[in-house]
């Protein structure tokens, strides 16, 4: 009873447990580097992990090849797919049309700034090194949009210092506090410690954890002068080595990515290479209605905006119906804790908010606030901390 | 007698291996005692439990809600005559929940029961004081004590990232070190099964360390069978119709198609109803237990003589 050899695949008949090492073995390690090559990290445990899967399956079968490597070395519903085509590419049923996977640029030396020997966009630029102190001041007013190369290098260092916490909320957790009510386990635990002698009451209260705080940056063409400067907020705002969850960051072109995983570079430059790769979008047209909605559905319904701080970075142009992004900010409104409008255009002299898009979600926005210059983005730090509030009706 | 080799020439030598039951030696057969158990697999879910326990590693299942990846454990339990030890997670969730705990207040009562009995030594009351039957052991303790057992950790991305660790953590090798006790290991690994609804992305190292599918919605005719069974009062045709439904259901633009729990629902509502068929009218009366969202409801309201239509045709 021999098990049907398939083309390509050289195997043993299982059972045969002092035969050569498994065959196999050269198929999977080759179809893990493809998966590799296309995108997937694919460690070694799990390409292990695929080999003594497939042999305590029907060795033989394609069908169990398939489905060995696919439950070892995918581990999310976006492996899938590429999974699929590595596989039948890898197998010869067609031809392989593989995405790239995305590369990280790595910045080398760069030219400090100032040495780049580009005049200064405008008069007012100053002499370096001098009155650094007040530089900063009006640089922390200036809008982005308007900056030089130099003055949006330095944006960018102090960009990289912001943080973005999200409000505290009450969680089932306790901590031991000096009053409140009586921590009935840590009392009584000091009991037993006295040997049983009432000893002095312990007490606890609700301890606080920080709201997860959700990015959504829009990088449509009205966007594009503030794009780069929004991309690097958020890359500090998603900074590790804090306390709650991390920020997590979702980029809108013409289509939404999730850019999270991109965002965790340590390096702005590198993070932000990573970010244009995963999403070389940047620049069209805006449907932020249709994306808004693909974000709910896709993540923000099933937990990820429920309870959260969701900052939409927006100047709010809708290219489509504004209807439809209307109703897809009060669904949001709905899930989410609080939801933060953050605008550019708002500092603008005579700015309202009359264009269709904006319009149409403002009433359903909890906090309304300018996002032009880094003043803007300390305050937008601020509002998302609950520290201050901004509603639509104090603008 | 287990530990003999097999003899030469046995048609299944090394075959039968890991937690599965006596006489599965293929996914194929795997799912017929699935299905004996009420639980209909696709050739992918029963590959993964196969594997699951071949090999043995933890499952992690992922899938939209109600697709029945909390019912699979069930079923594995009953397939394997295993105690099921479930563990819900939820934000916050810390090991005193999750692994073991002290039952303070019996302590404190045997201490004083010691004490007016007359003075005890003080290390024979520590020992007694520590020792397992003051232990309260959660479901994690639990499923390592227990063999069979089949544990269930549910929504795992619910809990926090540190979790995720200590969770890691007891899985990697099976056992649990309370500090006045000393180590439990598990005699035989429990099952493990992890399920995610991916509200957050599950850390890569708890990953690494699972086998991981994801559980689609079943095609129509799985979806009839799996209605037919667990309804059986309902008549063939009313399954068919209530599964076309909720097939077509699941191509429109809702805010939360129907899962296959959904559609068992629907197929009971319709059956208190005494509806021997899906039509309009019934549909609109019973829509409440297929859509969960005003929103959805509305627009399927809108043009509920269609979806009948369509789940008449099919």
């Amino acid at each position: 009873m021999s098990p049907p050899v398939p083309r390509r695949v050289p195997l043993v008949a299982p059972g045969a447990s002092d035969a050569p090492p498994y065959d196999a073995v050269d198929s999977l390690v080759g179809l893990a580097r493809t998966l590799r090559a296309a995108g997937t990290p694919v460690s070694p445990e799990r390409v292990q992990a695929a080999v003594v899967a497939a042999a305590a399956l029907h060795p033989g079968s394609r069908e169990d090849l398939y489905w060995a490597g696919r439950l070892t070395l995918c581990a999310s519903p976006d492996d899938l797919a590429r999974y699929d085509r590595v596989f039948a590419a890898y197998f010869g049923d067609r031809p392989a049309a593989l995405v790239r996977r995305p590369r990280v640029v790595r910045p080398g030396l760069r030219l400090a700034p100032g040495a780049a020997g580009e005049p200064g966009g405008d008069g007012d630029g100053e002499p370096d090194g001098v009155a650094a102190a007040s530089s900063v001041e009006q640089l922390r007013h200036k809008d982005v949009a308007r900056m030089t190369p130099d003055e949006r290098a330095e944006l960018g260092r102090l960009l990289a210092l912001l943080r973005l916490p999200g409000e505290p909320r009450r969680v089932r957790r306790r901590t031991p506090a000096p009053r409140g009510p009586v921590d009935a386990h840590r009392t009584l635990r000091g009991w037993l410690a006295a040997g049983g002698e009432p000893a002095r009451l312990h007490r606890e209260r609700p301890s606080t954890r920080p709201r997860r705080v959700v990015l959504l940056v829009d990088v449509s063409g009205s966007m594009d002068p503030y794009a780069d400067a929004l991309l690097r907020f958020a890359h500090a705002a998603s900074g590790r080595g804090r306390a709650g969850p991390p920020c997590e960051v979702f980029v809108l072109g013409t289509r939404m990515t999730r850019v999270t995983r991109e965002m965790a570079h340590r390096d702005p430059d590198a993070a932000l290479a990573a970010v244009a790769e995963a999403c070389p979008d940047a620049g069209g047209g805006t449907r932020l209605g249709g994306l808004l909605k693909e974000f709910l559905d896709r993540w923000g319904a099933r937990g990820l905006a429920r309870g959260a701080v969701v900052v939409v970075l927006s100047d709010g142009w809708e290219r489509a119906d504004p209807q439809l992004l209307g109703e897809q900010t009060a669904r949001l409104a709905r899930l989410a804790s609080r939801v933060v409008w953050c605008n550019p255009r708002k500092a603008a002299p005579g700015y309202a908010p009359l264009a269709g898009g904006m319009a149409a979600a403002l009433p359903h926005v909890d906090d309304f606030v300018e996002g032009h210059s880094l003043a803007a983005y300390e305050r937008l730090a601020l509002v998302v901390r609950g520290w201050e509030r901004a509603g639509p009706r104090h603008a | 007698m287990a530990d003999l080799p097999p003899p030469s020439g046995s048609p299944e030598p090394a075959a039968r291996r890991g937690l599965l039951p006596a006489g599965v030696t293929t996914p194929a057969d795997l799912a017929r005692l699935l299905e004996a158990a009420g639980y209909l697999p696709d050739a992918g879910v029963a590959t993964a439990a196969y594997l699951a326990l071949a090999l043995p590693r933890p499952l992690l299942l992922e899938g939209e809600a109600g697709v029945g990846k909390t019912a699979l454990a069930h079923a594995l339990a009953r397939v394997l005559g295993a105690e099921l030890l479930r563990l819900q997670c939820y934000e916050g969730i810390d090991a005193s929940q999750a692994l073991y705990d002290w039952d303070f207040p019996r302590q404190l009562l045997h201490l004083r029961a010691a004490e007016a009995a007359g003075g005890a030594d003080a290390d024979v009351l520590e020992a007694e004081v520590y020792s397992r039957r003051f232990l309260l052991a959660r479901p994690l303790l639990a499923a390592l004590e227990t063999s069979p057992s089949v544990l269930l950790v549910d929504e795992v991305d619910r809990a926090d990232d540190e979790f995720e660790a200590f969770l890691l953590e007891v899985l990697s090798d099976y056992t649990v070190t309370v500090p006045e006790l000393g180590t439990v290991r598990a005699e035989v690994p429990p099952v493990v099964l992890v399920t995610s609804n991916r509200t957050r992305e599950v850390h890569d190292a708890l990953k690494r360390r699972c086998l991981y599918h994801w559980v689609e919605h079943p095609d129509f005719a799985r979806e009839v069978a799996i209605v037919r069974r667990r309804v059986p009062e309902a008549s063939a045709q009313l399954v068919a119709q209530v599964a076309g439904a909720a097939q077509a259901l699941r191509e429109q633009d809702l805010l939360k198609p129907p899962g296959v729990a959904e559609s068992i629902d629907w197929a009971q509502a319709l059956v208190a109803l005494g509806a021997a068929r899906l039509d309009a009218d019934t549909a609109t009366a019973t829509l409440g237990a297929v859509l969960k969202y005003r929103e959805d409801q509305e627009r399927v309201r809108l043009d509920v003589a269609q979806l009948v239509a369509r789940a008449v045709t099919r």
